[in-house]
């Protein structure tokens, strides 16, 4: 190989086309509301962990729905259940929650 | 029976224009309105987008198509019962009418923006509705509107698009609303810093994107893609909103000297009531059902009873002004055998 004196570095894109959905499609059947979240971002703004946490259902929902791990992030949650109270798609987001919880302790 | 009187329900932008056009095909309108002025929802606005038309000198002009036309203020339908041929109506000042048809033109009801508790309509001193503001930019009256804001913030989908509020339904008009309105404040405070809080922007009619870019380019309003969760009021009477930015992916405070919020719009209560009398349908959005969405928005399901205007579902003005006309030739074609 010649060198160029640069590397390619790998690309940071998403392939909608090859993410592993696997985790998402367990949860819908679980907690089928998530399928109605709008991305408005109450929940994050009322979370009781948020700001010192960075946990977001929103964020949560968005990220396994691009095939991303999110237990990390869950392990922030204090289930209070405020996020519940304002979504205004009526999502029991506290039980989004906890199905993945179970979902994630069905994997170990 | 005299079945060229038509009872129109309803003396806003629709049941005035319908009133016209009928009156020009030969029929005796009668507009029963429950207020006491013509005009509807449209003669308490400022300026109408997109043109930023007077609405009073609208509704002036409109008001001047009616000479003519039989109009009954401060009066609503008592009863209505369908005949072999046409319906027999009371009203409550104690008329009788015998009329061939029935146009329910009864518009909406803004949301009660007090119901959304956790936005303190009502109970904090700084928190107004679109409605409010406009009433303002008419009068010049309202203390809850301070001197010399530095910040306001506009909140969309007050009300719409809220299972918990109990309306999960677009407004439509209440985006196109806020810019203009949020433009309308930077020209009167240029000081000011406007911040819209929206989930997404609709500005779906002709020249609507314009004001967006208005706003972004020449006022400098600031758009925040959040929808705010809670608001609260500190010892000098401001109110701090809370919201994510979901675009940054972070939580924002905001501490503003005056809130107003996008109330949307909501069926008209009376109107299934109406309705009922009639046997016409409710639709599932709480709004009357058309025969369907497409071709036949003015009709309801019953011979003889026709809809135009905010009755059926959120509507602009121009949108609203086009169906009164189309009812009118539909109620024509009805009454003449053609329907
Ligand atoms: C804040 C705000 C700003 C807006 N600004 C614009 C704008 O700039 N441009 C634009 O194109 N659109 C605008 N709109 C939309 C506009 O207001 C509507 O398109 C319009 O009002 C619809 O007219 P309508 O006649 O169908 O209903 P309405 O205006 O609601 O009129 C209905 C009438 O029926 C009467 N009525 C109701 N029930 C009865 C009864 N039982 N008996 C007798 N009378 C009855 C009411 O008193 C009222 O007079 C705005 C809406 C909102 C909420
Ligand atoms: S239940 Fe969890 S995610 Fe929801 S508000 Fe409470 S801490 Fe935040
Ligand atoms: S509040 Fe509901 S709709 Fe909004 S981002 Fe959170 S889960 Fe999604
Ligand atoms: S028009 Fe805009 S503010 Fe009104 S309900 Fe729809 S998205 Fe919300």
């Amino acid at each position: 190989m010649v060198d160029f004196g640069f590397g390619l570095s790998k690309s940071s894109a998403v392939r909608l086309d090859q993410v592993d959905l696997s985790l998402y499609r367990k949860l819908e059947v679980l907690e089928p509301g998530v399928r109605t979240c709008m991305s408005c971002g109450s929940c994050s703004a009322t979370c009781t962990a948020g700001p010192w946490s960075g946990m977001s259902v929103r964020k949560v929902i968005l990220n396994l729905q691009r095939g991303k791990d999110v237990s990390a992030m869950m392990q922030n949650c204090m289930l209070c259940g405020k996020c519940s109270m304002v979504c205004p798609r009526g999502i029991n987001t506290r039980h989004l929650i906890l199905s993945l919880c179970r979902i994630y302790g069905e994997r170990k | 029976m005299d079945s060229r009187i038509i009872l129109i329900i309803g003396g806003g932008v629709a049941g005035m224009e319908a009133a016209r056009q009928l009156f020009l095909l030969g029929y005796q309108p009668v507009i029963v309105e429950k207020s006491d002025h013509l005009g509807g929802h449209v003669a308490g606005w400022h300026k109408l987008f997109p043109d930023m038309m007077s609405a009073s000198s609208l509704i002036e002009t409109m008001a001047g198509g009616l000479d003519g036309v039989t109009v009954y203020l401060k009066t609503t339908v008592a009863t209505m019962n369908r005949l072999t041929s046409g319906f027999s109506v009371v009203l409550s000042n104690g008329t009788t009418l015998l009329c061939g048809a029935i146009l329910m033109a009864s518009g909406f009801r803004l949301f009660d923006a007090s119901r959304k508790e956790e936005y303190g309509y009502g109970v904090y001193d700084h928190v107004i509705t679109n409605s409010d503001l406009e009433h303002w930019f008419n009068t010049g009256e309202d203390d809850r509107i301070p001197e010399n804001p530095s910040h306001i913030a506009f909140v969309h989908c007050v009300g719409s698009r809220d299972l918990k509020a109990g309306n999960p339904q677009c407004s439509k008009v209440c985006c196109m609303t806020a810019i203009k309105q949020a433009i309308e404040m930077k020209e009167k405070f240029p000081g000011s810093e406007v911040w819209c809080f929206y989930m997404d922007l609709r500005l779906f009619g002709k020249k609507y994107e314009d004001f967006y870019i208005n706003a972004q380019r020449d006022h400098g309003v600031h758009f925040v893609r959040g929808r705010v969760s809670e608001v609260s009021e500190d010892i000098d009477g401001k109110v701090i909103l809370k919201a994510e930015d979901t675009l940054a992916g972070h939580q924002v405070k905001l501490k503003a000297d005056l809130l107003v919020l996008m109330a949307g719009m909501l069926c008209n209560e009376e109107t299934p009531v109406l309705a009922s009398m009639v046997r016409a349908d409710v639709d599932s959005d709480g709004f009357m059902r058309s025969r369907d969405n497409i071709y036949r928005i003015n009709e309801s399901s019953r011979p003889g009873v026709f809809f135009a205007g905010a009755c059926t579902g959120t509507k602009t003005v121009p949108e609203t002004v086009a169906e009164a006309r189309a009812a009118a030739l539909d109620i024509h074609n009805y009454l003449v055998g053609n329907g």
